[in-house]
């Protein structure tokens, strides 16, 4: 496919999924809409993966750049975090690796339980 | 001539850019965890603005831009979902299970932080959903009275932590598992962690972008009922 039409292609899917996200009666982003959408094109086989495989290497080969803007927007909230700055710290800094250590660790006990499971099946 | 280059969207898009490969550069020359590419161009903006005392919002001008971008960035991470999709396929209770391990655990822990500190209300708000992706988490804390440009920076920040630390995590805790790993980075870290776990590996990558679209329904869902 053209560039041109693989970019019509993903960025109308993330323009449907602001319209659909308008009227889900509860908050839930566009792009994670989008995400899904685009999924379930693929697992339909609607869409290959071919069909957008240059616009997404580039994005995804670049992806972090695109959470600059973001990360520079901090510095504006910066006086109300300073207020409060011992338990935004903690909670950003001490809670992220006990998100991770937990879900880790379910994943892999139940991955473990699972594959012994199978074995003694054979 | 000032005004010009300060009201043009040009700005916030060469200052974006320059720093970035500046980050990338310095990352490369040290190795240094610390000196990811993300963190060190953010500071660099920042004191850059700060210094010249240009205004947020002459950057986000140009930075808007980019911004808008996260869109299609995180919809295409649905082609990396796909082809993965035997793993998923084979480990998709431990998928399930380990998304809701992590959502409940962060809402939890935040919620005994707040309390432990008597952080009021409308903190615990800003900082509840942090570990869920931006626009969800904004969503979330002003519904509950938060605030949401504070909820935007715990999200970043934490995203950051995630981003930069993944690598360490996965030694200290002794995570081999490939798909254990990945989940963990999304559910901890949401879309910004998620840029790490793509260089990690295409499987973490994906498995980390699974936890994104879980974890944010599995946190929605419990904010009705909080």
């Amino acid at each position: 496919m053209h560039i041109m039409a693989e970019i019509a292609v993903v960025f109308g899917l993330c323009l449907l999924s602001e319209g659909i996200s308008a009227l889900l009666p509860v908050t839930f982003p566009a792009s994670v809409i989008a995400l899904l959408l685009l999924a379930l094109l693929l697992f339909a086989r609607v869409l290959k993966p071919e069909h957008i495989r240059r616009l997404s290497g580039f994005l995804t080969a670049n992806m972090a750049f695109f959470f600059l803007p973001s990360c520079v927007e901090v510095m504006e909230h910066a006086p109300a975090i300073l207020r409060q700055l011992l338990p935004f710290l903690l909670a950003c800094l001490l809670v992220t690796p006990v998100v991770y250590f937990v879900t880790a660790w379910t994943v892999q006990l139940l991955m473990r339980r699972a594959g012994r499971k199978g074995d003694s099946h054979d | 001539m000032t005004e010009a280059i300060l009201s043009s969207p040009f700005l916030g898009l060469v200052l974006s850019a320059g720093a970035w490969c500046i980050g990338c550069r310095v990352q490369k020359r040290t190795g240094l965890l610390l000196c990811n590419p993300l963190l060190i161009a953010t500071a660099l903006i920042i004191a850059l603005l700060s210094v010249l005392r240009i205004p947020y919002s002459a950057y986000a001008a140009g930075g808007d831009f980019i911004k808008l971008m996260l869109g299609p960035v995180t919809a295409v991470l649905a082609l990396n979902i796909y082809q993965q999709r035997a793993i998923l396929k084979k480990h998709f209770a431990p998928v399930l299970a380990g998304c809701l391990a992590g959502s409940l655990t962060s809402v939890g822990s935040v919620l005994l932080l707040c309390r432990l500190f008597h952080v009021d209300q409308a903190l615990t708000a800003s900082l509840l959903p942090k570990s869920v992706t931006t626009a969800i988490a904004i969503g979330i804390a002003e519904s509950r009275g938060g605030v949401g440009g504070i909820a935007a920076a715990a999200v970043i920040i934490t995203g950051l932590v995630g981003a930069v630390l993944a690598p360490l995590f996965a030694r200290v805790f002794r995570v081999a598992e490939p798909v254990a790993e990945g989940l963990a980075i999304g559910a901890c870290s949401h879309a910004l962690g998620t840029t790490r776990a793509m260089e990690i590996g295409q499987v973490q990558g994906a498995m980390s972008s699974i936890a994104i679209c879980v974890c944010g329904i599995i946190t929605s869902l419990l904010a009705l009922f909080l």
